[in-house]
């Protein structure tokens, strides 16, 4: 199937979600806190054009609530959250020195080809378009889970677990027009107590380990020695 | 309906009265009357299930079915139970100067809430509630782990927050391609329902929902500590105050359960293939073993019993698993009784550990010198875990090996294995510490074992002679998950 003949929303979302894991690699790549927390916001906002542009072209009232709703939570109130901790810890000019970054790139791309492995069966049933769409959106989740493995902050630990939520909205978003709408603010509810909670727990980590490298969380173990 | 609207509504004004009213003398009183109207609400609804079978809201919001509802009273006993000994252990660790008002203002508010999010899970009819449910229950625990702000229990807290926060992220993927397969089929507003997803799983495209399952097992597996995602598990049950650990081990695990159960219903409906069980089968069997060779290895006396939460939970999968009327029926007895057994456990580790001022075993000796009633309270508590007969874990486990005999006999050494080495595993560390003279200036300490003897005792009654009724309740249950009834 040629890209030229697929209708305008098909296309556009085909390139939203090229976008949003283009966002997902850099977030990778980066070692400093605020690019990390500027692009998460960024990515945040593409994820709510994309609604924005579903429920424009789908004649769909509920998915402008989420729409607004990712806006607030993703793209202001959680990277303010992050932009302010990180200022108050005075982390702004460190760069994290991320180890082996080569292969944690090659690992993020085997992790995308992997997804096509993964979800290549749904491929009968439904578009190509589609399966596009669903494996960006699981690889988006993976590389939050490995940005999370390859970083030692607990800020990018928050920024790699919200980016997995970004990854799943545009799962829900284009795959199945938004879930039911108690269920999206039941989830946005959740998402929204987590960040207050990670606020929290900086400060605690703060106070007790006087750093927010969750390297040094390392007291308890499988076996205990 | 309304004693299931009632069951909801209760600990959500809980919440709200704990977090306002602040910390006062009788607030762990308050914290018991709570949980028993809520039991009795639960009860009441047990009641209308017998009679009229299976309920659904008018908006079919909430279902509550066999299976469930036992879960539902089971919830409310444990979490009742637990709040009569958490009253006076949490007023006795405040006098030790651990503890401030606030922090206790947190734990009772967010103790309801736990409660409040175990009901959800049990009672929704819908699937994405159910997963903003247990993610609820795991936001309202977290800050429980870290109660006593220590470098350990704010490290077990990260731990448990990140690993399940993730690990459950899975679950609400699988979620979200159930759905897409739910809408292919037809209208969208009731797709997620578990009741309309259960009368049309024939109908459900059975690739998508395959490739759901393995999401949903590994995101709600998270949750109930299958390894290789267990690593939060002994980490939170062991930093946090005890009552947490007995109700964490006790409630929360068997819901994680109860998911991945009523999402196999599904499975199974549209793939007509044994896929779903034969991964539960694997992780279960894995779980388990892994589970018995750690619980040798352990140094703290919480850490030791959440292994063996884990071990439990293992055999509890597996029996799933394997499917057959027989081994769900297993498998829904050994979810009852562990849960009873854990938490009267926990209860009993929590007096041991005050008794004794620390959690390490190797520090912790002569219990019953110093005070008999916890001493064996340990001792039958372990016992009765390990699966000795007469003891209702015996009944179950035994059930389990029959089923596995029946269809998987090779499989039957592993299980028996594992048996033999959880068993070895908790003995040598459990006998030392309650035989043996007691150290000088060990002082007695107020305990409240009530709960104890009732959750003993009721664990002691299910394996003599499991009551009609039960029986009943447990056979239309199997009925509705496996298709058949063993009786």
């Amino acid at each position: 199937m040629n890209i030229e003949q697929l209708d305008f929303y098909t296309q556009a979302i085909l390139s939203m979600a090229a976008l949003i894991g283009l966002t997902s690699f850099l977030m990778l790549g980066q070692g400093r806190l605020l690019r990390l927390i500027f692009l998460f916001a960024l990515q945040g906002f593409l994820l709510t054009l994309t609604t924005a542009l579903a429920a424009y072209s789908l004649n769909n009232h509920h998915l402008y609530i989420s729409a607004v709703l990712t806006l607030v939570l993703k793209v202001i109130f959680i990277p303010w959250m992050l932009r302010r901790q990180v200022l108050q810890m005075n982390m702004h000019r460190d760069i994290e020195a991320l180890k082996n970054n080569t292969v944690v790139m090659l690992g993020g791309a085997s992790l995308m080809i992997f997804s096509y492995y993964v979800l290549h069966p749904i491929v009968q049933s439904s578009s190509v378009v589609m399966l596009n769409a669903l494996v960006v959106s699981l690889s988006v989740m993976l590389l939050g889970m490995l940005l999370m493995i390859s970083h030692r902050q607990a800020i990018s630990h928050v920024v790699g677990f919200m980016s997995i939520e970004n990854g799943l909205f545009f799962a829900a978003i284009v795959a199945t027009n938004g879930m039911p709408m108690v269920v999206e603010l039941g989830v946005a509810f959740d998402v929204l107590v987590a960040a207050v909670l990670f606020g929290i727990f900086f400060l605690h980590i703060r106070t007790s380990i006087d750093s927010l490298d969750v390297d040094l969380l390392n007291k308890l173990h499988e076996v205990d020695k | 309906m309304i004693a299931a609207y009632l069951v909801l509504l209760i600990p959500l004004v809980g919440i709200v009265f704990f977090a306002l009213a602040g910390h006062r003398e009788d607030t762990g009183k308050l914290n018991v009357r709570f949980n028993g109207v809520c039991l009795l609400a639960t009860i009441w609804l047990a009641v209308n299930v017998l009679n009229q079978g299976t309920i659904i809201s008018s908006g079919k919001a909430f279902l509550i079915d066999p299976f469930n509802v036992y879960l539902i009273v089971l919830t409310a006993f444990v979490g009742f139970t637990t709040s009569i000994f958490s009253s006076p252990y949490m007023a006795h660790e405040k006098e030790l100067g651990k503890l401030s008002d606030g922090r206790l203002k947190l734990y009772h508010s967010m103790y309801q809430g736990f409660m409040l999010a175990m009901y959800l899970v049990l009672t929704t009819n819908n699937m994405g509630i159910m997963w903003v449910a247990m993610e609820g229950a795991t936001l309202a625990t977290v800050l429980l782990v870290s109660l006593y702000r220590t470098p350990e229990s704010i490290e077990a807290a990260w731990k448990y927050f990140i690993l399940c926060g993730v690990g459950i992220a899975q679950a609400l993927f699988g979620t979200i391609l159930l759905y897409y397969a739910a809408v292919q089929i037809g209208d969208g507003d009731n797709a997620l329902l578990w009741s309309v997803l259960y009368e049309n799983a024939a109908k459900l495209n059975p690739e998508i929902v395959e490739i759901a399952f393995v999401f949903l097992l590994i995101g709600y597996g998270t949750k109930i500590g299958l390894v290789p995602l267990h690593n939060w598990l002994p980490d939170a049950h062991s930093e946090g105050p005890t009552p947490m650990s007995a109700v964490l081990s006790g409630l929360l695990l068997n819901d994680a359960l109860y998911a991945v159960v009523r999402n196999k219903m599904l499975v199974d409906g549209a793939t007509h293939s044994s896929m779903a069980g034969y991964l539960m089968m694997g992780f279960g069997l894995l779980s388990f073993l892994v589970a018995a060779v750690l619980l040798h290895r352990q140094k703290d006396i919480k850490r030791l019993f959440s292994y063996s939460s884990i071990e439990h939970m293992g055999l509890m999968t597996f029996s799933f698993g394997i499917g057959g009327p027989l081994a769900t029926f297993a498998a829904l007895l050994h979810m009852t009784v562990h849960s009873l057994t854990k938490s009267a456990i926990f209860v009993t580790v929590g007096h041991a550990a005050q008794l004794a001022g620390t959690q390490r075993m190797e520090q912790i000796r002569g219990l019953i010198k110093t005070q008999p009633k916890i001493g064996w309270g340990l001792l039958i508590g372990t016992i009765s875990i390990a699966g000795f007969p007469p003891f209702g874990v015996f009944t179950s486990e035994f059930l389990v090996l029959l089923a596995t005999m029946h269809s998987y006999p090779w499989l039957t050494p592993l299980l028996l294995l594992g048996i033999g080495i959880a068993f070895a595993g908790l003995f040598r560390h459990i006998q030392p510490m309650v035989y043996g003279d007691k150290p000088e200036n060990q002082q007695p300490i107020t305990a409240n074992l009530w709960p104890v003897t009732i959750h003993l005792a009721l664990v002691l009654w299910l394996g003599l002679a499991i009551p009609g009724f039960l029986a009943h309740w447990f056979s239309q249950a199997t009925l509705l998950i496996s298709g058949s009834t063993p009786l």
